[in-house]
């Protein structure tokens, strides 16, 4: 076997190598996936219809059954930013525990200078009521304007008051 | 998140987050395999060219039975476990392939043939594989949820101790070399240890998912460190205590240090205090010293890594218990230089005992040259990112602390092989995962890779759609007119 071709080929398989790597390497720069953000403005006006018909909605609750037993009427069913940089994200409440934070694995990622990267979760406890916790966060989290030192019950439309960052439960 | 909408209502965007439907990836991974299956085949007509002069006559039925293994394992993963990671699969294909073209060029030496055992070593080895495959399969199959293991979580403890403990039973242990770590059982070696890893892995992620609070929260800070109570002192003390025994009766530091690290590592992840490493490693470094100052098998391992000349010379000089193996493995690296002398073209085979198995770094050290073996290093490392990026997207805790000792006892051994033959640390009897020769090793990492698998299919399955919220759909509103 000529001289050449042994060098070719030993070259070749380095190629050949590397470029297994590399493939491997988009393989997982294409597989990072995180939340995906459905942005509802531009459909605002085809949204209305549906908030003026929920606000309509209390005399026909009486004909529903109580969802799920545990879960009474007043259960909320979806999280709110109400101020702060995320303004209008809403988050649906289903079962799952919420966490809040700079940290980019939370289910909110708070971009707010007074924010913890873990700052605090929601969660609901065993009969269902949202229990809102600080985990050590270093500013505090207020449930209206108390700063709070235990899992406290989260109200219906509360203000919970990260940073500069509010949210509330609603319905 | 800008609205377009410039009338003078209040500008009212909404925006809803959720989980992206995560595609399977699995015509990803058939892609990979491929190209993982392709790029052996070329080596092995590559070593059958330099070394014979031909294309080497087995070179079809090796690459059907390399493709038939990689296609059967892609089917089950395609049925079993639709949403797994791409890449776990084709990166062990492919370092089980580049390590069986390894094998079977160091078979075709001469100088190894006139040694025991040599010269038939690359087909038993795809035996091996063949055998890791389908126990890859198995747990694929039948393990359709890794929770199930938390259930075993202190059987796990008391099997991972017997399996430590078998190599030490009379009769059945055998001495190999100064390391008592394998048993034979008709006519077979088996590490115990190998599999003791993955048992092991299963006790310490349910035991630690049920006690990291009290590990993490009950401690008094101390000079910036957190002071664990003396009480939770005690597994990590108890574990300490075991590994010591295994390098004090088995002699095998890297066991030893495989074990320790990897309940240092999970201990670490599921209590996120910094002080659990500094205690490991204060631990670690001090019985190290202990048991080095008395054992003398351990002492002339780190003889031989500070001075390995001086090993070579006494070897050379026909003194017994001295060996050339890590001199000749430093010279190989030193030979293949950046792109390698070419597969088949090194001389590897100088190494003699434990070519083929502890010492395979060096053949692709100086084969393929740094380039090859930084190549080498990097799939490595991207089986162990693919292992970690499992534990952050696992949604519960045995499942994250799992996949963390899984893929952290993996690295180990990578970095404890690596670093022995490469001349970082003391060299210790352990073999590099998937390339080594060696049936334990290799059955057990096939293992270890479907039970990540199996996480990682749990972890990207998309969530169950939501059940519909009665509340918030349309209702129908009768107007009184």
């Amino acid at each position: 076997m000529s001289e050449l071709t042994l060098t070719v080929m030993r070259l070749g398989f380095l190629a050949v190598l590397w470029l297994f790597v590399i493939v491997a390497v988009q393989v997982i720069r294409s597989d990072l996936f995180g939340t995906r953000v459905t942005q509802r403005g531009a459909r605002r006006e085809s949204a209305r219809p549906q908030t003026d018909r929920r606000q309509q909605a209390p005399p026909q609750q009486r004909q529903q059954p109580a969802a799920g037993g545990r879960r009474g009427r007043n259960a909320p069913s979806k999280l709110v930013v109400s101020e702060g940089t995320l303004t209008g994200t809403t988050v649906a409440l289903q079962g799952q525990t919420i966490s809040l934070g700079r940290a980019h694995d939370s289910t909110i990622v708070l971009d707010d200078d007074y924010a913890s990267s873990r700052h605090a979760r929601i969660y609901p406890d065993r009969d269902g009521q949202w229990i809102v916790e600080d985990l050590g966060s270093t500013n505090g989290t207020y449930l209206d304007r108390t700063r709070l030192t235990t899992p406290t019950p989260i109200p219906l439309g509360a203000p919970i008051r990260i940073g500069k960052t509010v949210i509330e439960l609603r319905k | 998140m800008s609205s377009t909408n410039t009338s003078n209502t209040p500008t009212h965007h909404t925006s809803t987050i959720g989980s992206i439907g995560t595609p399977s990836r699995r015509n990803t991974e058939l892609a990979l395999l491929v190209f993982a299956v392709l790029i052996p085949v070329f080596a092995y007509a590559n070593v059958g060219l330099a070394i014979n002069e031909e294309v080497p006559s087995g070179l079809l039925s090796y690459g059907l039975g390399l493709g038939l293994l990689a296609g059967v394992a892609h089917l089950v993963v395609r049925k079993f476990a639709p949403y797994a990671d791409p890449l776990l699969l084709p990166l062990a294909t492919l370092l089980n392939g580049l390590g069986l073209v390894a094998i079977w060029r160091l078979d075709q030496s001469k100088l190894l043939q006139s040694i025991e055992q040599a010269g038939t070593a690359a087909p038993r080895q795809l035996l091996y594989t063949a055998m890791g495959i389908a126990l890859f399969i198995v747990v694929l199959i039948f393990l359709k949820d890794h929770r199930v293991l938390q259930r075993y979580t202190y059987i796990s403890m008391v099997g991972a101790v017997f399996l430590l403990l078998l190599p030490l039973v009379p009769g059945l242990g055998q001495n190999i070399y100064g390391a008592k770590i394998w048993i034979s059982v008709a006519g077979f070696s088996i590490q115990p240890g190998e599999f003791a890893k993955i048992v092991l892995a299963i006790f310490f992620a349910g035991y630690l998912m049920v006690k990291r609070d009290a590990l993490a929260l009950a401690s008094r800070r101390f000079l910036g460190l957190y002071l664990p109570r003396g009480r939770d002192l005690g597994p990590i003390l108890v574990v300490w205590f075991i590994s010591i025994l295994i390098l004090v009766f088995e002699t095998d530091l890297g066991t030893s240090l495989l074990f320790f690290g990897m309940f240092v590592i999970m201990l670490y992840v599921a209590t996120e205090r910094t002080s659990w490493i500094v205690f490991g490693l204060l631990m670690s470094a001090g019985g190290a010293v202990g048991v080095a100052s008395f054992e003398s098998h351990v002492q002339q391992r780190v003889q031989a890594w500070l001075d390995p000349m001086k090993e070579y010379t006494l070897s050379r000089a026909g003194q017994v218990g001295h060996s050339e193996q890590a001199m000749q493995a430093l010279w190989a690296f030193g030979s293949g230089g950046t792109l390698g002398t070419g597969w088949g073209q090194g001389h590897s085979e100088l190494i003699r005992f434990a070519a083929n198995s502890d010492f395979i770094l060096a053949t692709f050290g100086e084969e393929l040259g740094l380039a090859g073996i930084m190549a080498l290093l990097l799939l490595y490392g991207l089986i162990v990112e693919r292992g970690v990026r499992t534990a952050l997207a696992a949604r519960d805790p045995f499942g994250k602390l799992l996949a963390i000792g899984l893929s952290g006892a993996f690295a180990l051994q990578v970095f404890v092989v690596a670093g022995g033959v490469m001349g970082l640390i003391p060299l210790t009897g352990m073999t590099m995962p998937f390339l080594a020769y060696g049936g334990s090793s290799v059955i057990a990492n096939w293992a270890l890779i479907g039970i990540l698998i199996r996480i990682s299919d749990t972890a990207r399955r998309p969530a169950p759609a939501p059940a519909s919220n009665p509340d918030a759909e349309m209702t129908q509103v009768v107007r009184p007119s």
